[in-house]
């Protein structure tokens, strides 16, 4: 019933197998040099997860705007006693430290591809910790916001700072575990170089979104 | 048929012992037969959940045993509804045809081992699970299941219980479940397309991919951009409801000469956020029957599906336009004119792609040597009921007709015709189908096509009056539909109709005896009992752990191969190569 | 590989002429019931209503025209091409035939829904005349209230603090302004025939909707909005008016009615109510 042993020593010897001759007429299926097995036992190719990520960020997106566009909205009803929100100044501190985050995280990608793992590692670590800097600084603009006596509830503007903070701080907080869990889980699935490739895409995403909000709430009127 | 198959991959052991096996699988085959029994439930209990309601709108005095009190109040009524729609639309509609179907074949159909990502499969059947858990909760907590309809538009749905009964933790468990559902949707929509993406057969390129596959996979792009703007509704929601805030909620709110202290939300953008997913989820819905009937009407015809390339054009068209049409629901609720009329002409043009299916179906059969096994049965039922639903959509989605058409049961008729019949038969012909291969036994013919006789006229029956109703001026979601002036005119058609629903309910037991009676008793099924052309057909029924056995198929050609002049026989499977098929010409 | 035997082409051709006739028959009796009229909505007593009774039946033709022509094509499909030992007829399509049909579709269904872009317009583009009689229409769970602005022509302000239906105040008649002392709100809607009605349509609670069939006309009120609607009505008459968005456990029994009127009787109906609010 489960897959025989010889199939195993094919898979490391000779990847595609058998007859071989299907690439004739314009294969572009999911099969191909990526079932050599490259990374051990792993049948699924390592773009899948690559491509993975892409969709994924798609639909986290799209739950993005979704809140964007309720603000947006909110904002330019007429009558809607829009009172704006003076954004706590620790947030720009906050900002500055998310983008350096992204430049620490590619040096420490191409210190992985240069093959110096210390660096990639430092590198890595840095960008980590930049990133718990980052949420621990957002956690001080809501309390200095408390101190001013806003919160949730205060007005729709900081119903919705809260929000987009909260929402953002939350998926930031994935991307500081999946960084964690690079740097301290073996891969067995996903190459080293996949694993960080697809975490870098997540948390460039997560820069660049967060630059977008800060924006947003900025330059509201 | 497996030489030349390609063996690059890696061993798929079976799993040990019963919870591994059967509970916390990562097997693709075995998540869907779990999606595929929870929408079983699901449906039973919508389906008795409807019959309620049916017989109350014509014995509403009757004394029932089970309802507090023994006469159903009007906020029962209205739970009746919620909780209906709510059930069908997500915990069927959604789940049994891309999670049931999807997850078992998708990875065949494409010759793939698994999905992309098991693991994650594993975690989105338990999420929607969950998900079902606490919309049944909502049955039983104080206050009740909520009445603001599957719609949930607010003010109604984010005032707590001053709006009325089942608006408190009922309503909370609502926001909840969907939330969660909408979560599971995204793992799964992000699984579908991944795989379809990555992990097709060498040979097997978009083009050659079965109907099916495009309708899954194009379904579950729709989800992935459309259940993220659910899931941020629904949080705002539940701010609105616990937290204070007023996203939604305007201010000046009155109930029962209370000032509720909300101020300046929008209930539009609710509605906005709501139809945005919404709109979206009804083609989610019915694309993959659409795919299923493609697939099925031309194995049963033995004739390629006519125009394959238009149909998959087309099913990527439907649900372009489909993100893009949402505001017809909102023709009267305030929103611009304008932009109503623009949403119009929109939703008149996703008539066009429809059409074309249309047409391609019966050009599929035209010419044909059509079986009439219970699949294509229900196949050909669904273009017929297509056909019917999708037309009195045009008239809805004309906001000058919509005047008179809006909130009545002209409106049930559309969408029950279409959701509710259509894409049911898209999943009886489904199970059908494919329940061979599944369990490696044959349903049984006579009782598949009681049950297709019975549902087939009783659904008309219940559906069509529906719409005289409506004309008549019938409002939808009333308790008592006896109230206006007219009302008891129209109760000859309510009362055909709920007879029509009994009788109709009932037949569906010939389904459930004969699902359950042939996974132990039915005949014994070989690879091909249908003499099918795609890769499912080449492995076991059921198929093994790794789905090939290790032999991972090829593909070299099309996947509706049939009746090819000039071979001996009217089907070539898609993975045998140009020599092996050229054995089978004629000499 | 020939599937078919003498036994299953019997058995094809009893299930063959069941599911055609049946499919015949459906066609039929829809048919009928449509072309028969027997559940329609009651005649309309507006210019505006007769477009829209119009652009239904273009739509009725059309559709009706496309279901018979698809139901029939089905049936016909399902007969003539059952297995009766026949090899299937190969083709994978016509590419000619695919841009027909495309393009008839794409110029009937859009223009069908051109046509029927007047009847929206002149309702809904078209904003009230200024001589319209306006009415402010307000809902809440379960009732209608309609007030006019009374001879100051000015609707008094509203202040949610001061809504108390159960002292006779259920729309918050501010008492501090004297422009409304002489509103009058009523239960029901009374207007003159061959006048335009303005209605401003509002709500206190949930969304509810304002709907008369015999105007073919409805709109949601939607709290925080005032949502302005109007119409013409040729025909005096007492027609009911609906809740129509789901609003809570009365939403099946919130209704009221509206009265049109002559002229001179709306103008008595005017003197009556002032009459009656300053006793």
């Amino acid at each position: 019933m489960p897959g025989t042993v010889t199939d195993e020593v094919e898979l490391i010897g000779t990847g595609r197998g058998g007859g071989g001759a299907s690439s004739g007429d314009g294969g572009l299926g999911g099969g191909g040099d990526d079932w050599k097995g490259s990374s051990g036992s792993a049948r699924v190719p390592q773009r899948a997860y690559v491509n993975g990520m892409v969709i994924a960020l798609g639909g986290i997106l799209m739950f993005f705007m979704a809140l964007v566009s309720a603000y947006i909205v909110r904002k330019d009803m007429p009558n809607s006693a829009w009172v704006q929100l003076n954004v706590p100044p620790i947030l720009w501190l906050n900002t500055l430290i998310l983008i350096a985050s992204s430049f620490t995280l590619a040096r420490s990608r191409g210190r992985l591809l240069a093959n110096d793992d210390a660096g990639f590692r430092h590198w890595w670590g840095v960008t980590t910790i930049l990133g718990i800097f980052f949420l621990v600084g957002q956690v001080i603009a809501w309390r200095q916001l408390a101190a001013a006596g806003l919160f949730l509830a205060t007005n729709p503007a900081s119903s919705f700072f809260y929000v987009f903070t909260a929402a953002h701080g939350l998926h930031l907080l994935g991307g500081v575990l999946a960084l964690l869990w690079v740097a301290f889980r073996p891969t067995h699935k996903l190459t080293r170089s996949t694993a960080t490739e697809i975490v870098s895409m997540y948390w460039h995403f997560m820069d660049g979104l967060w630059v977008f909000l800060f924006l947003l709430l900025l330059l509201g009127r | 048929m497996s030489s030349h198959a390609h063996t690059g991959h890696a061993v798929v052991v079976e799993p040990s012992g019963f919870i591994r096996k059967y509970i916390f699988s990562v097997d693709h085959k075995v998540i869907g037969i779990q999606y595929f029994l929870l929408a079983l439930a699901a449906v039973c209990i919508g389906i008795v959940l409807s019959v309620l309601m049916r017989f109350h709108l014509v014995y509403p005095g009757a004394h029932l045993p089970f309802v507090n009190g023994g006469i159903m109040t009007p906020e029962q009524y209205l739970a009746l509804v919620t909780m209906h729609g709510t059930t069908m639309v997500f915990f069927v509609l959604t789940t049994a045809p891309p999670g049931g179907f999807g997850n078992y074949f998708l990875p065949i159909q494409i010759g793939a081992p698994d999905m992309a990502f098991p693991r994650l499969n594993m975690l989105s059947f338990w999420v929607t699970f969950l998900a079902f858990v606490a919309i049944l909760a909502a049955f039983v907590v104080p206050g009740g299941a909520p009445i603001s309809g599957w719609t949930g538009y607010t003010p109604l749905s984010g005032m707590g219980e001053v709006a009325g009964p089942g608006e408190g933790g009922g309503q909370t468990l609502w926001i909840v479940s969907i939330s969660l559902f909408c979560l599971a949707s995204l793992l799964g929509a992000l699984n579908f397309i991944a795989t379809t993406i990555d992990l097709r057969a060498p040979g097997m390129t978009l083009f050659r991919m079965p109907l099916t596959v495009w309708g899954w996979f194009v379904t579950a792009i729709l989800g992935l951009l459309a259940f993220g703007v659910l899931l941020a509704g629904g949080i705002l929601l539940l701010l609105d409801r616990s937290a204070g805030t007023s996203f939604f909620l305007p201010a000046g709110l009155v109930v029962n000469d209370q000032l509720q202290p909300h101020s300046g939300g929008s209930p539009l953008l609710w509605q906005h956020l709501f139809w945005f997913f919404g709109h979206p989820e009804v083609y989610i819905a019915i694309l993959p029957g659409m795919g299923v009937a493609s697939h099925i009407l031309s194995t049963f015809s033995r004739k390629p599906v006519f125009g394959y390339r238009a149909m998959a054009m087309a099913l990527c068209a439907i649900g372009f336009l489909g993100f893009m049409v949402w505001g017809h629901h909102m023709f009267l609720s305030g929103m611009s004119p304008y932009s109503g009329f623009a949403f119009s002409v929109l939703t008149m043009s996703i008539g066009v792609p429809s059409a074309i299916k249309t047409f391609n179906w019966i050009g599929t059969l035209w010419g044909g040597k059509i079986q009439f096994k219970s699949p294509m049965l229900f196949a050909l039922g669904f273009v017929s009921l297509f056909v019917s639903g999708g037309l009195s959509g045009l008239f809805l989605a004309q906001p000058a007709v919509d005047n008179m058409l809006h909130a009545t049961y002209y409106v049930v008729a559309h969408f029950h015709l279409v959701m509710g019949v259509a894409a049911i038969f898209g999943i009886f012909a489904a199970t059908y189908f494919w329940f061979p291969k599944m369990f490696g036994r044959m349903m049984s013919e006579p009782l598949g096509k009681l049950h297709f006789w019975f549902t087939f006229v009783g659904a008309y029956c219940i559906f069509m009056p529906m719409h005289f109703v409506g004309l008549a001026g019938g409002i939808r979601r009333y308790a008592d539909a006896t109230g206006t002036s007219y009302g008891a005119t129209l109760q000859p058609l309510h009362m055909f109709m709920t007879y029509a629903a009994f009788i109709t309910a009932a037949a569906q037991l010939f389904f459930l005896f004969n699902f359950f009676w042939s996974l132990k008793h039915g005949a014994v099924a070989g690879k091909n009992p249908w003499n099918a052309t795609t890769l499912e057909w080449i492995t076991d029924s059921p198929p093994p752990i790794d789905n090939f056995g290790g032999q991972y198929p090829s593909v070299y050609r099309g996947p509706y191969e049939f009746s090819i002049p000039g071979y001996q026989q009217d089907f070539i499977p898609q993975n045998l190569t140009p020599e092996e098929a050229a054995l089978l010409k004629l000499k | 590989m020939r599937l078919g035997n003498r036994n299953s082409e019997r058995g094809s051709a009893a299930t063959a002429a069941l599911l055609a006739l049946l499919i015949v028959f459906l066609v039929a009796v829809t048919v009928y019931f449509f072309v028969a009229n027997r559940y329609s909505p009651p005649p309309t007593i507006t210019a505006v209503g007769r477009a829209v009774d119009h652009q239904y039946l273009l739509t009725l033709c059309v559709t009706g025209t496309v279901f018979i022509l698809s139901q029939l094509g089905l049936a016909y499909a399902i007969w003539r091409f059952r297995d009766r030992g026949q090899p299937a007829h190969f083709t994978r399509g016509n590419n000619t035939l695919e841009m027909i049909w495309t393009a008839a579709t794409i110029i009937l269904f859009l223009g069908l829904g051109l046509l029927g872009r007047k009847a929206w317009a002149e309702v809904r583009f078209t904003p009230a005349e200024s001589n319209a009689v306006q009415v402010e229409v307000t809902t809440n769970q379960f009732v209608f209230n309609f007030r006019y602005p009374g001879p100051d022509g000015k609707f008094g302000r509203l202040d949610p603090k001061q809504v108390s239906a159960s002292t006779g105040n259920p729309l918050g008649l501010d008492e501090n302004d004297p422009a409304g002392k002489d509103d009058i709100v009523m239960p029901t809607l009374t207007v003159p025939v061959d006048h335009q009605v303005e209605l401003l349509i509002r709500s206190q609670d949930v969304i509810h909707n304002f709907y008369v069939r015999e105007l073919r006309l409805q709109q949601d009120a939607v709290p925080g909005m005032i949502i302005p609607i109007h119409f013409t009505a040729n025909q005096t008459g007492h027609y009911e008016i609906m809740c129509t968005q789901l609003c809570g456990l009365g939403h099946y029994r919130m209704r009221s009615f509206l009265d049109v009127v002559s002229e001179a009787d709306y103008q008595s109906f005017l003197k009556q109510q002032q009459q009656g609010a300053a006793q």
